[in-house]
């Protein structure tokens, strides 16, 4: 009798949760242009959302920003964790809250200060500033998930390395990098993800007539539903559900070192 | 004794304003199995860190092979270190692991073949080339560390409580299997550890350390049976420090009773301490003895028994293999050459260092 009030109560959080995405989705598949009836299934909104040449070269953009913003964002904040393993404790503490508050800081107002920000340095407002917030409120992502590793490495190997004759840079590269990789690759991940779906941000620092897919979205819903957005929000949804999936998968392949007999 | 190797002169440290080494002289010759032995923060393991280039000393010079080496870094001496917790590059097989020193060095494919083989035969490890570092266990990791280190050649192995994670008995095991290996490789070991046994086990010359001194400096041997100081006394072994004054040479006055004893030159009526070790003390009939007592505790240790006796005021620790059940009034006798007379510490740096352990 428990274990089934247990089972009812899970599967009613669940269906509050996600509800409302399975309606969309459902949605994407729907034939009847009203939301009101089911009028079969079809492709039909996904192949029109691949013909509509906005939409395309918004994904690009998207595509294009994430990319680069993650992998600038992965080497700064890489760096960032090695400098900070070399602080003394009390320094290395205050950094670290430092770099934690753009992730609490709420999005509207990071959005706003960069947007003032690049006002005040006469930037022109673009893809360039777009990738500019990009890097800047993924860096705490990377660091979030690169630090653990650092913290786990056994010291002692970076400076065995060096015993054996290897210079700073080899030691780094051969010995350190390879035991941070999982962490490295999982915050490229998370800070990949983290752009892809950004739109306050995005909305505050892009120029007139420069569109990611999420910008994109809310001003074509403005002018009225269409029923290719639903295809396309399917698609984003699944998209970050995979990569965040990568992202949990990537760090337990590899496990501590046992040092027991 | 073989031609000087290392020479340590005059080294100095402090981590934030904290004395580690305090004007440090050690010189270690060529061949030597040196251990330097000491409690946890007495800075030995900073020694070592010196010795290979991992640490610099605040002053002072470190001399290799005749050349001053203070300050190359690590990659350019000749010294090959096995850390304690074995720093394996856990991301590459034992073969790879084993041939990163060469690989740098950018030495042939056959040579370093040839090297992995053999350094794989020299630790028992033959066939393991494909295995990755954290399928092996605590003391074949430690082996694979050994056998990385030594590939290179060095002239000098550093081993850093190199045996501190395993068991006892791997410990015991690995003992004797780095007395081989430093017999077959003919080289240098410098090895730190907190492990009197281990010290005592291996070494040809030990090193005792206290709050960044060096208390004593010899054989396993003159360091049990002849320690300088209390605090080497009572770090090697189980041991009877007792006060006690030394009426002239070759005749001390401990509790109250005269013994003679071998030691001279202390001078007359001056007070010194006296080292018994507890398996020096001979228990007999109390009107053997010249010292009668009562014992007060009894606990079998396996190869002897371990007894207190309360005599003259002091509790003597003693180890027999006969048994004196507790209560039994006995006699206490110690041979004249069982007796080490020390001096009383001069300095209260050096009576803070017997007090503080």
């Amino acid at each position: 009798m428990k274990n089934i009030a247990k089972h009812i109560y899970t599967a009613l959080i669940f269906l509050f949760l996600y509800a409302p995405i399975a309606t969309l989705m459902v949605l994407s598949f729907n034939a009847s242009k009203t939301r009101a009836k089911w009028g079969g299934f079809t492709f039909n909104w996904y192949s029109r959302l691949f013909q509509n040449e906005e939409i395309l070269e918004a994904l690009a953009n998207t595509l294009l920003i994430a990319v680069i913003s993650a992998f600038v964002a992965t080497v700064i904040g890489t760096i960032a964790c090695v400098a900070m393993t070399g602080m003394k404790k009390r320094s290395r503490t205050i950094l670290m809250g430092i770099t934690n508050i753009p992730m609490l800081n709420a999005e509207i107002v990071t959005g706003i200060s960069l947007m003032l920000l690049f006002i005040s340095m006469g930037l022109r407002f673009g893809l360039g500033t777009i990738l500019l917030s990009h890097i800047t409120f993924n860096i705490p992502y990377v660091i979030l998930s690169v630090m653990p590793r650092m913290k786990q490495l056994n010291p002692s190997t970076y400076e065995a390395a060096l015993d054996l004759g290897a210079s700073h840079v080899t030691a780094f590269f051969k010995v350190v990098f390879p035991d941070l990789l999982p962490g490295i690759l999982s915050g490229f991940l998370m800070a990949f993800t983290m752009s892809l779906d950004d739109f306050i941000i995005t909305h505050f620092t892009k120029g007139a007539g420069v569109d990611t897919l999420s910008t994109k979205i809310y001003t074509e819903v403005k002018k009225g539903i269409k029923p290719e957005m639903y295809a396309l929000s399917t698609l984003i949804f699944v998209t970050v559900l995979i990569l965040l999936l990568l992202v949990n998968m990537a760090p337990t392949k590899n496990k501590t070192p046992n040092y027991g007999g | 004794m073989e031609k000087e190797l290392i020479q340590l002169v005059d080294i100095s440290k402090s981590f934030d304003s904290q004395m580690v080494l305090d004007e440090l002289n050690l010189n270690i010759h060529e061949n030597e199995f040196v251990t330097l032995l000491g409690p946890s923060g007495c800075g030995k393991t900073t020694t070592l860190r010196i010795l290979g280039g991992f640490a610099n000393p605040d002053t002072g010079k470190v001399i290799f092979d005749g050349t001053d080496i203070t300050r190359i870094p690590p990659n350019k001496r000749q010294l090959n270190t096995v850390f304690q917790k074995y720093a394996l590059f856990t991301h590459m097989t034992i073969a790879e692991n084993i041939a990163f020193g060469l690989k740098i060095k950018k030495k042939s494919k056959t040579y370093i073949d040839d090297k992995i083989r053999y350094a794989l035969k020299l630790v028992n490890l033959e066939g393991y080339e494909n295995r990755m570092p954290n399928s092996l266990s605590g003391g074949q990791q430690q082996r694979i560390a050994i056998a990385r280190a030594i590939v290179n050649e060095p002239k000098v192995l550093l081993l850093d409580e190199p045996l501190g994670a395993l068991d006892l008995k791997l410990r015991q095991e690995m003992q004797y299997e780095l007395i081989r290996m430093k017999n077959e490789l003919g080289i240098t070991f410098v090895y730190v550890t907190h492990d009197q046994e281990e010290a005592l086990t291996m070494s040809d010359t030990i090193v005792v350390m206290n709050q960044g001194y060096i208390q004593q400096i010899g054989s396993p041997e003159s360091i049990y049976n002849e320690p300088e100081n209390a605090f080497v006394a009572d770090f090697i072994g189980d041991s009877n420090i007792i006060p006690a004054t030394m009426i002239e040479d070759k005749l001390v006055n401990i509790l109250g009773t005269r013994f003679a004893c071998v030691d001279t030159g202390f001078g007359c009526n001056k007070p010194v301490d006296v080292v018994i070790r507890p398996e020096d003390v001979n228990l007999v009939e109390p009107q053997q003895g010249k010292l009668q007592g009562v014992v007060t505790h009894l606990i079998f240790k396996g190869v002897h028994y371990e007894m207190e006796v309360m005599a003259a005021g002091f509790e003597w620790l003693v180890h027999s293999t006969t048994l004196f059940p507790v209560g039994k009034e006995v006699g206490i006798c110690v041979d004249p050459f069982n007796i080490q007379i020390m001096n009383k510490p001069e300095s209260e740096d050096e009576e803070a260092v017997a007090i503080d352990i």
